[in-house]
């Protein structure tokens, strides 16, 4: 059974996730940009994975504490390494499913 | 990786972009299947996941959503909350136009709507190797999203016989991650950039709730790279990144 409040909660949720995504598309890709501007969107990746990547890896729990033992980290470390030297992504996958299951039976 | 074809009209693009999608597909699934066990249990139905996933499709505001909802929340707040985790987008579809230049409107359009976190780090780095156009980078978008609107409504139906966390298939996008990351690493000034990014996105994750940390201290960063590489050119020169 759905609800119309619950229609519109999508429909809500919906918006305002895509309006974010479809205005700097539609209004930067017409358009050519000024150089500094492009050389900040081209640090934006980088920044960005950091930004996602690091505090999965050193933060637990919720308020989010600090965590330097835990098995997503522990398993990026060989994870992260690998990818450096073989450049491969779905290897990359592979090992890091791998090593964090390892981890998961060996460590708990 | 580096040794694609240069894209022509009848280069099999369905191909190639599943090809590209499947460690995201392969880490969709079991998040998508925890989002549907989840949100069955705080009294929705399949078809009811499925609207959701389809018309917002952003993993982690939906299930912060189902959480809110069990707890008796407003849909005004529910939509505000939703709005501030998932604003990082903006940053993500501002990178990706500087490689979308001269596409339509309307397929921009239909494009905007898959841009995740993992379809915007997995297509721009396809991008800036070559070979890698939007129509590809467009159907990664599609597929993980067809995967993730079907995972999520296969777990809302039986998502609880499935084993959970089999395989270490719940590292799958982090695994993903991590390459896509190293594959931006391209000299001294992006490892700067990216080390920045993650110090300060730590520090801010540990003082302040939600996900904000994401967008600041990705702005933060870029901003302090752009800066660094404007005042001193011979650091960020660099070539001798891994």
């Amino acid at each position: 059974m759905i609800t119309q409040d619950y229609v519109l909660l999508c429909i809500g949720m919906g918006l305002v996730t895509y309006v974010p995504r479809w205005a700097p598309l539609v209004a930067l890709s017409q358009r050519s940009l000024p150089r500094w501007l492009e050389e900040w969107l081209d640090l934006i990746p980088a920044a960005i994975l950091s930004a996602l990547i690091l505090p999965a890896l050193l933060t637990a729990g919720e308020p989010r504490q600090l965590s330097l033992w835990n098995n997503d980290l522990l398993a990026a470390v060989p994870v992260f390494l690998f990818a450096l030297r073989t450049r491969s992504l779905g290897g990359t996958v592979v090992l890091g499913m791998a090593l964090y299951w390892l981890a998961g039976k060996v460590l708990g | 990786m580096s040794d694609h074809a240069a894209p022509t009209v009848k280069a099999p693009i369905l191909r190639d972009g599943l090809r590209a999608a499947w460690p995201i597909c392969v880490g969709y699934v079991p998040i998508g299947l925890a989002f549907g066990v989840l949100a069955q249990k705080a009294g929705l139905s399949a078809l009811a996941v499925g609207l959701m996933s389809a018309l917002v499709f952003a993993g982690s505001s939906q299930f912060i959503a189902v959480a809110m909802m069990g707890a008796g929340a407003g849909t005004a707040s529910i939509v505000a909350t939703t709005f501030a985790v998932n604003l990082r987008h903006l940053l993500m579809s501002s990178a990706l136009s500087v490689h979308l230049k001269g596409v339509g409107r309307r397929w921009l359009t239909l494009f905007a709507y898959g841009i995740t976190d993992e379809s915007f780090a997995l297509n721009l780095v396809r991008f800036r190797e070559g070979g890698w156009d939007w129509r590809r980078a467009l159907t990664v978008n599609h597929v993980t999203n067809a995967v993730w609107v079907a995972s999520t409504v296969a777990g809302a139906l039986g998502g609880a016989l499935i084993p959970a966390h089999a395989f270490g298939i719940d590292y799958a996008l982090m695994g993903m991650f991590l390459c896509l990351l190293v594959y931006q690493l391209r000299g001294r000034i992006y490892v700067l950039t990216a080390l920045t990014a993650g110090a300060t996105a730590v520090a801010m994750s540990l003082m302040i709730p939600g996900n904000s940390y994401i967008v600041a201290a990705s702005v933060i960063a870029a901003t302090a790279g752009l800066f660094i590489r404007r005042r001193w050119p011979g650091v960020a020169r660099g070539k001798d990144a891994p």
